[in-house]
């Protein structure tokens, strides 16, 4: 970083000065975080703790990533979003709120999802990337494009009770895909919206992640490059695995065989394009049916064995009336307390997992299983508002 | 030989437990103890290929030897923000 640093005015030096009068940041530190410029892919859970942090902290220029809309089921854990922003794009919401904790701040916000086409123009202009996404094709695509560019990525993940946190892509240092060379197949790990979250977790790795962004910046401290911070909230530990940069790596090794950005969704094994047209088949065999037709045949009297396969927790929230409870885990070892010749209908909450359950249990010879098509939230819509939605 | 299994997110969820002690053969390797805990708990199976291991707080590959006395750790990569 040979430019030339900013002078910070009067008003400035009273802000930041708990950290300048520390010597390990300094007027020198302080004018480097003006300098500095960190992009948030993601103004979420990661992304709000971090971003508010960065702004407080006096980083200059901040960009965001985000083509999301403030939703109230956001609001447990993404702080820099509040009650009356639901509604509002994320980008508004975020800038309001930076600006409000710190106006000096530079804020750009970029209204588009993260892609091939578009990410290394993204990512120039910034000197850290730090990764707040949710799903593992962005995450991908986050890593390469930083070791294209040579930026390091301030990388951070959660699921339920646990974060990952590291710094990846930085000179010399390992990327994530020398970790993570190949990715899970689609559908095995859990989103937050699906496994869960607890609130906090984001909280305390957002600003792990944040941190590392400011030791990048002003280059004091050890960074997390070569370390992979595993946080465990509920037994309140982290630990820690040493890391080494992969010779072999197809991305950052010595002869990388990935030298531009790919296409992503297809190298994580999801082609939207493919499982619309399955799912289309699937209705054009009958072997779905629709939360409007469901409610016709129960009102009508037909017998039906409804068979929710979400688990008990999510049950107690919503349900339809009279269905039976087995969670996707146990239909295996449970299914013989179904009758086989039975018309069986398979809900869950927005019809994945019953569409597993239906391709078992028509594996073990069932033959009259419909998938319900869109589950309790599209009941919810469609037939029966009173309930909440999750 | 003895040997601690460390095991995080969604392997601890399958397994019910974040750590397991297990006796293993000489001779053998991350593979070998992850292919037991697999032919235990069938769910396991396919995060195989996608699951980063590591051996006393070191990242390691599956052919890596394991000692008596070693902690293998097994982290299935997650993706929530």
């Amino acid at each position: 970083m040979a430019r030339e640093l900013p002078q910070l005015n009067n008003d400035e030096i009273t802000r930041y000065s708990r950290h300048l009068i520390m010597p390990e940041v300094g007027l020198d530190g302080q004018r480097r975080l003006k300098a500095g410029k960190v992009l948030c892919i993601g103004a979420g859970g990661l992304g709000s703790p971090a971003a508010m942090y960065l702004a407080a902290a006096g980083v200059g220029t901040l960009g965001l990533v985000d083509f999301d809309v403030v939703d109230f089921s956001n609001l447990q854990r993404q702080i820099i979003h509040g009650t009356p922003d639901v509604g509002r794009s994320k980008l508004a919401s975020a800038k309001d709120r930076i600006l409000a904790i710190n106006p000096n701040v530079h804020v750009e916000t970029y209204e588009v999802a993260l892609s091939s086409e578009n990410a290394l123009r993204l990512f120039e202009p910034y000197d850290v990337i730090l990764d707040g996404t949710d799903n593992f094709p962005t995450r991908y695509l986050t890593n390469d494009a930083c070791v294209l560019t040579g930026k390091p990525n301030a990388y951070g993940s959660i699921f339920r009770f646990e974060g990952q946190a590291s710094v990846f892509a930085a000179k010399d240092g390992p990327c994530y895909r020398c970790l993570y060379p190949e990715p899970p197949p689609p559908g095995l790990v859990p989103s937050c919206a699906e496994g869960g979250v607890l609130g906090v977790l984001p909280g305390v790795i957002g600003v792990i992640q944040a941190t590392e962004a400011i030791k990048l910046l002003t280059g004091i401290g050890e960074p997390l490059i070569g370390r992979f911070l595993i946080y465990d909230a509920l037994r309140m530990r982290f630990r820690e695995l040493k890391l080494k940069k992969d010779p072999e790596c197809p991305v950052c090794g010595t002869h990388p065989t990935v030298t531009r950005l790919i296409d992503y969704e297809q190298f994580c094994g999801i082609r939207p394009a493919a499982s619309e047209s399955s799912a289309a088949q699937a209705h054009g065999n009958g072997l779905e049916i629709t939360s409007v037709a469901l409610k016709q045949r129960l009102d009508r009297g037909d017998t039906l064995t409804l068979v929710d396969v979400r688990e008990p927790n999510e049950y107690q929230i919503n349900r339809i009336p009279g269905t039976v409870l087995i969670p996707l885990g146990e239909v295996p070892r449970r299914y013989a307390e179904l009758d086989k010749d039975a018309e069986i209908i398979v809900s869950c909450k927005m019809g994945g997992r019953s569409a597993k359950a239906a391709d078992f249990l028509r594996s073990v010879g069932f033959t009259r299983v419909l998938n319900h098509k869109g589950g309790i939230l599209d009941w919810i819509d469609t037939v029966d508002p009173s309930q909440p939605k999750y | 030989m003895r040997v601690t299994v460390r095991l995080f997110a969604r392997l601890r969820d399958i397994t019910g437990a974040s750590e397991i002690g297990r006796d293993v053969a000489p001779g053998a390797t991350i593979g070998s103890i992850w292919r037991g805990l697999v032919a235990e708990f069938p769910d396991l199976a396919g995060y195989e290929r996608s699951i980063s291991s590591a051996v006393n707080t070191d990242y390691a590959r599956m052919d890596h030897p394991v000692d008596d006395g070693d902690e293998v750790a097994f982290l299935p990569p997650v993706s929530g923000g």
